[in-house]
């Protein structure tokens, strides 16, 4: 693997960039791995990589029926926070977050993790009342947050409607600042890249269509679309797709799948330095560093699996972002895309052994997956490897359905990022 | 966006109407144990293909009514009244 | 020909009308019809803008929705509207117009320098570098250079709109073949609407025609928004669509092949033909199909100088070769444009022919590498593609339901992409973006090989055209490049809107006010009259009526401080009321709530918790049994639509029982009369009925007149007052608010508003929910666990309430916190366990003037079992001491209630 630097770069110029490695192999499958890990995203190369570089179980393979990163890892708004109401979330989003912050040394890979910070509108006397408890539950459980008002909200962040006669008028925000934007698709070639180069294998479009099973029960492979590829271990991390997955290796997940909308607009010279959004309004945005403002807002209000998304949906969010920027209304929508995610009943992940012996679950990250990439990929290789959860995610099991010991940040996050 | 057959009032746009979850669930007995009740409230098929699903026309005459719906295409399948069994 | 206006021609142009526009703060004259791209080149303007990353000088290059290089900034009166197509702008009387991404100038662009450094600026070579020390050091810079155009800084005058429209068929298309399908169906008997994005379309009877309108997308079951002339967003549903979009050019890559100039051939034929407009003096055609013949051979037809046309391929038709010659055209088969040459435009190009090179002069030069169907809406109807040998290019395939695909026969082309042998730098496939053959190369070699990982590492396809000229070519490169069959890839998914469209146009139906509508109270001009503050919290509704300079806090004190006093008036209208009734209506609603209905005696009333199947307390409230079969709901007034959808939930798939549920909550106003001297207020309004305690009791309910009008009085309290609510249908609101004033001013009586009610609320210990429980909290967890014991049955949540999590001891329980110092602690703030860690949360307070200090509630950890507890409370750095207390602060007897 050639290493990344400004002098690298430099040599390549004078040598006409014919130095630059392949990023990762493309290796025919083997007839069989230690561990397997469904789903090329940002969790499953994450988990592949952690597990390679500490745990080290052998012969480790992620397939993807798809091209690797081409799911949700890279359909999201980008959006890395930790502004989280319970502890259980609190830890485990921010150590993630921290991950982060490091993850391009980490990595060799500039994943541009941009702390611009976050602000979250609001809009009534009793929403500001609500911020506080979230702001002072976020710093007892140790991360950084603040309440500003109105008037520091329209300072920080000038192109907001400022009119105290909005149809959502402005009473401040909370912000947290080290929360920010990272570049969605470095995430998944920069965890690639270092997965590869520790020997992991990266089979994309291979499709896997069924699971192998033993007598008494436990999982000894997988069937794909490139024939059988055995494992002792498998885990799955398919996103919008879990219960695909699931279904094959017969169990049902407590999760339903939706279309989350995501829109970026033509690009614009700098305007917007931090991110915006509002629970109330359910449309959130920033800009990106080529220049694009990126939106999103809540789910499709139905379960789909078409990557595409609800007009409906498109007209409620864009309008969204008007009321939050007046001025964004006469900038034009570039392109609308959607992907799938599938949500638990409290909004919170399913880090846990499956029903199935061998077979483990990284799924139910619902519209906010992509900023606990890190710590995620993290949890879940220790998972696997020693068959046990992590620490930080023994709340996110499967038990919690059973005792309703549900860990419900909807209310704490108002719309998901 | 969708169009959807009520049963009372024919060929309606998605937006006059809301989701109400997987249809044919049953509701288990107060005295069914722990696994029973979790299924009830949290398991389902979330299938990539045919759904049975419930829906209300909200913003008209206000039935509840299920449809088969295939949640790649979302071409509608079926739609038929609640209470009776998948067809 | 007048400067580069041709004498003939030009269909869509009046001669006899100038237009005077402005750009880049010179004045020009074009013509009505033209555009501006049309009227810049009419002026031999051809330097329009800088390329994304490279700054490199850009011309027009096309004629419609593909252009991407001439994207400006158009000043329209205060408003500015950026990287709009110089090709998709009607030329207007005083337009101005100006140049994006340069600076200083266009002609002089600092940023030019970037060019230079080419090779340093490869595809992503951002993932590569900038990360020591840190992002953050070269965000700014990369940020600042970054973006095309500026939003505007004014409010966007444009005033939207939105429609709707049904057909049987539409045709998205105006070209031969939509016309004819239009036509056709309109014979049939069908309702047709054809749009194209063009205008000057013929009439067709029976069909509607929107012209100069972009169809955007294609979404399920034949719906399809429409944006017409940027103003208008249709929303179109129809039976069947037929997506006669024809075909788009697309360019070859060559070594300079950016330099203003260089334009598709296909629209020089447009400028030719429809504007009358020549491209240059002399010029190159360098094609591999027949219809850039064409293009070339009309050209010279209408008097443009064509040099010579380079085809790859080693022959023609005999047709089409003698009539080019005819016009003294040079022809060089088996040839190919190497290299274009010039600085800030074209001045020559370098011809690679089978005997060698050659150079010649030229400034302009017309290109066609072949057509691609205009199969966008297509994949975003969901449609397949298959790529096709003969033309090279991606034909739909395969069907879509109620989508039909009538598109052109495909061009046969020669598979030509790249000209080897120049500088692969500066072989631009991708031209707004910068992204050139050596991109895809590299990108190739990283194994960045599938076109989605291509689009995103290069940017190609990114830009404001959305890869309209680039994605197949750029696809058809990295085939070529990895030795992949091209039928294996396919252009990378096409997401809409089809063109660029404003936020406010999408948004149309939901600007301002639309996008929630505020809902006002049936009285709120008395509101107004009485000089209330309002709070938008659902409804509009009466903070506090604030007198003699009074801030909301010191209103609300007063007038609570009337009510436990005296007495004050609510307006209580938003509470639900809905009325269930049918003889199985008790033992319904035995199921719905948490308490036994149907023990309920007719004419009274009980307070009862609904909660969900995971056992969280969905909303509180009360309900009266108004006769034996027949109740009267009142949820809480952000509960009550919700209420209505469980019961109808509930009956229609769950329980179908004899019960009809109705809503009547916006059918009847509220009025509130809480206070010591409630009673004698409504004494002197003539009721029909005994006021007394004994004959109307707290919790019970009695209809009748009063003031001559008929009502339904609820005996209930929120404030722990002697307190009657008063329904009156909504229309005598006003009149029953003026009639209850008029009665109280001997009493005192003042209107008061939720801010005072919270100071009541919050004194008696009576919850609101959602404020004072959160998705948490159970009926014990409020004081409800014995209500549960007592009742046999089941009822919604019922089973959730003995799992695990809900027998914990350590659950959050609601209590009643009093600040140590008297003072009012702050809603939001945390209670501190010996941990560190939150052990629970203030979630309502006030200051009691009543009591003459803070009252609060809190969900805390077991705090029920630490009544008496001092513990230490935090906000935002502060610090409290307070007692774990009971809920109730103020008249723990009730007294108050049964006087």
């Amino acid at each position: 693997m050639s290493r990344y630097s400004a002098f690298a770069l430099l040599r390549n110029w004078l040598g006409g960039n014919t130095d630059w490695d392949p990023v990762w192999r493309s290796p025919e499958p083997a007839s069989s791995y230690d561990v397997i890990i469904i789903g090329a995203g940002g969790h499953g190369l994450a988990t592949a990589y952690h597990l390679a570089k500490h745990y080290r179980p052998g012969r480790i393979a992620v397939i993807d029926k798809g091209w690797l990163g081409g799911g949700n890892t890279g359909r999201n708004t980008t959006i890395v926070r930790s502004d989280y109401f319970y502890k259980e979330s609190a830890d485990f989003y921010d150590h993630s977050l921290r991950l982060y912050a490091s993850l391009s040394q980490e990595l060799n890979f500039n994943i541009m993790y941009s702390a611009r910070g976050i602000l979250n509108l609001a809009h009534s006397r009793h929403e500001v009342d609500f911020q506080r408890r979230i702001v002072n539950a976020m710093q007892l459980n140790g991360i950084d947050a603040e309440l500003l008002g109105r008037e520091e909200v329209l300072k920080f962040c000038p192109v907001l409607n400022g009119d105290p006669n909005a149809r959502f008028p402005i009473y401040g925000a909370m912000r947290q600042k080290r929360g920010g934007t990272v570049r969605h698709d470095a995430v998944a070639w920069g965890y690639a890249r270092a997965a590869d180069a520790l020997g992991v294998d990266i089979l994309q479009n291979t499709e896997v269509t069924g699971f192998r099973r033993d007598i008494s029960g436990g999982v000894q492979g997988v069937e794909t679309s490139k024939g059988f590829i055995g494992a002792t271990k498998v885990g799955i991390a398919t996103a919008g797709h879990s219960s695909v997955v699931a279904q094959m290796a017969g169990f049902r997940l407590p999760v339903a799948s939706y279309g989350l909308q995501a829109f970026v607009s033509e690009p614009v010279k700098p305007v917007l330095h931090t991110v915006i959004g509002s629970a109330v309004i359910g449309s959130y945005c920033s800009q990106s560093d080529k220049g694009g403002i990126v939106c999103g807002g809540g789910i499709d209000p139905y379960p789909s699996f078409a990557q595409r998304g609800s007009a409906a949906t498109m007209e409620k969010v864009l309008a969204g972002i008007v009321q939050l920027v007046p001025t964004f209304s006469s900038l034009r929508l570039l392109r609308q895309w959607a992907g799938i995610v599938d949500y638990t009943a409290d909004s919170s992940p399913i880090i846990d052994r499956s029903p199935v012996p061998g077979i483990y679950l990284n799924v139910g990250w619902g519209g906010g997956g992509f900023k606990a990439i890190p710590a995620g990929g993290e949890a879940f290789a220790h998972l696997i490897a020693k068959d046990e959860p992590h620490p930080l995610t023994t709340a996110f099991g499967l038990q919690r359905f059973r005792d309703g010991a549900l860990i419900d940040e909807a209310a704490a996050a108002g719309i998901e990022h | 966006m969708m169009r959807i057959a009520c049963p009372n009032c024919g060929l309606r746009d998605e937006r006059e109407f809301a989701y109400g979850g997987e249809a044919h669930i049953d509701r288990p007995e107060l005295d069914c144990d722990d696994q029973a009740w979790e299924e009830y409230l949290f398991l389902r098929a979330n299938p990539k293909g045919e759904h049975a699903e419930r829906w209300v026309h909200v913003h008209g005459c206000g039935v509840w009514f299920n449809l088969i719906r295939h949640t790649e295409t979302h071409e509608v399948v079926a739609v038929y009244v609640m209470g009776v069994a998948r067809p | 020909m007048t400067g580069y206006r041709l004498s003939h021609g030009g269909g869509r142009i009046d001669r006899g009308q100038s237009i005077d526009f402005s750009f880049n703060g010179k004045r020009y004259a074009g013509l009505a019809g033209d555009t501006l791209a049309s009227a810049l080149l009419a002026n031999g303007v051809q330097l329009v803008g800088r390329s994304f990353k490279l700054h490199r000088p850009r011309g027009i290059m096309g004629v419609g929705c593909e252009e991407t290089n001439a994207l400006v900034q158009l000043e329209h009166g205060l408003s500015s509207i950026p990287n709009v197509q110089a090709t998709m702008i009607a030329l207007e009387e005083g337009l101005v117009a100006q140049s994006i991404n340069a600076w200083p100038s266009l002609t002089w662009d600092i940023a030019g320098v970037n060019d230079r450094l080419r090779g340093l600026f490869s595809a992503g070579f951002y993932y590569k570098t900038f990360m020591w020390p840190d992002w953050h050091w070269f965000e700014w810079l990369i940020r600042r250079a970054a973006g095309l155009g500026k939003v505007p800084v004014v409010p966007d005058p444009q005033r939207y709109e939105a429609r709707h429209v049904e057909c049987d068929l539409l045709v998205i298309g105006g070209g031969r073949r939509g016309l004819a399908a239009a036509a056709q169906a309109a014979r049939d008997g069908k309702s047709v609407l054809l749009v194209d994005l063009d205008q000057g379309l013929p009439s067709l009877e029976g069909v509607r025609t929107f012209e100069k309108t972009a169809a955007l997308g294609v979404w399920d079951h034949g719906f399809v928004l429409a944006a017409s002339e940027g103003r208008v967003l249709h929303r179109i549903r129809a039976e069947q669509i037929i997506l006669a979009t024809g075909k788009q050019e697309r360019g070859i890559a060559f070594a300079n092949n950016d330099l203003p100039g260089i334009m598709l051939a296909g629209a020089i034929g447009r400028y030719v033909a429809d504007y009358a407009v020549a491209p240059g003096r002399s010029g190159i055609f360098f094609v591999n199909n027949d219809l850039g013949w064409r293009s070339a051979i009309e050209a010279a037809q209408c008097g443009v100088g064509v040099r010579a046309i380079v085809d790859a391929r080693p022959q023609v038709l005999p047709e089409l070769a003698d009539r080019a010659r005819a016009h003294g055209i040079d022809l060089f088969f088996s040839s190919l444009v190497r290299s274009a040459h010039g600085r800030g435009r074209v001045t020559g190009v370098t011809i690679e022919k089978p005997d060698g090179l050659s150079r010649l002069a030229c400034d302009f030069v017309g290109v066609s590498g072949g057509w691609n169907p205009a199969s966008q809406l297509w994949t975003m109807a969901g449609g397949q593609t298959k790529f096709n040998e003969r033309s090279q290019s991606f034909q739909p395939d395969g069907l879509v339901a109620n989508v039909e695909w009538a598109g052109p026969e495909p061009i046969e082309a020669e598979p030509i992409w790249t000209v080897h042998g120049g500088d692969e730098k500066t072989m631009f496939v991708d031209f707004q973006t910068d992204v050139t053959v050596a991109d895809i190369k590299l990108a190739a070699r990283e194994n960045y090989r599938s076109v989605e990982h291509l689009k995103r590492y290069t940017v190609l396809g990114m830009g404001v055209d959305q890869g309209k000229l680039s994605s197949v070519p750029g696809a058809m490169i990295l085939a070529e490049t990895i030795g992949a069959e091209p039928g294996t890839l396919s252009a990378s998914k096409v997401r809409p809107p089809f063109v660029p469209t404003a936020f406010g146009l999408i948004g149309a139906d939901l600007r301002g006010e639309r996008f929630r509508p505020r809902r006002y109270l049936p009285a709120h001009e008395w509101h107004v009259r009485e000089g209330a503050v309002f709070e938008d919290i659902g409804w509009e509704r009466p903070a506090a009526y604030p007198v003699g300079g009074e801030d909301i806090q010191a209103a609300a004190e007063r007038e609570a401080a009337a009510v436990r006093s005296g007495v004050g008036l609510l307006d209580g209208s938003p509470l639900g009321k809905i009325l269930v009734a049918g003889p199985e209506a008790a033992a319904f609603l035995d199921r719905v709530y948490v308490g036994t209905p149907s023990t309920l005696k007719p004419g009274r009333i009980r307070y009862g918790l609904v909660l969900n199947e995971n056992g969280t307390i969905l909303d509180d409230g009360v309900y009266a049994r108004l006769q034996d079969g027949s109740f009267l709901l009142s949820p809480s007034s952000a509960f009550a639509d919700r209420m209505v959808r469980l019961l109808e939930d509930l009956l229609q798939c769950e329980w179908p029982m004899d019960v009809v549920v109705q809503d009547v909550t916006e059918q009847y106003a509220v009025w509130t009369v809480a206070g010591p001297n409630a009673r004698n207020v409504l004494e002197a309004l003539q009721p029909s009925f005994d006021l007394s305690s004994e004959r109307f009791p707290h919790l019970s309910v009695r209809e009748g007149q009063l003031d001559g009008s008929e009502v339904r009085i609820q005996r209930v309290s929120f404030s722990g007052e002697l307190s009657y609510e008063i329904q009156v249908p909504a229309g005598q609101a006003v009149q029953m608010g003026d009639a209850l004033m008029a009665a109280g001013k001997p009493y005192g009586l003042v209107p008061y508003g939720i801010e005072a009610l919270e100071i009541l609320r919050i004194e008696k210990g009576y919850i609101h929910v959602g404020t004072d429980t959160d998705s948490e909290t159970q009926p014990g967890d409020i004081g409800f666990g014995g209500a549960i014991a007592k009742k046999q049955s089941d009822f919604l949540g019922r089973r959730a309430l003995t799992r695990r999590s809900s027998l914990s001891p350590y659950r959050k329980q609601l209590v009643g916190l009093t600040s140590l110092c008297g003072g009012i602690l702050p809603v939001g703030g945390h209670v501190r366990a010996p941990s560190g860690q939150s052990g629970g949360f203030v979630t309502s307070s006030q200051f009691s003037p009543v009591l003459g200090r803070g009252v609060a509630l809190g969900l805390v950890e077991q705090g029920q079992r630490r009544l008496g507890e001092i513990v230490e409370i935090v906000s935002l750095g502060r610090s409290w001491q307070a007692r774990i207390s009971e809920t109730v602060a103020y008249d723990r007897e009730g007294g108050r209630l049964d006087i």
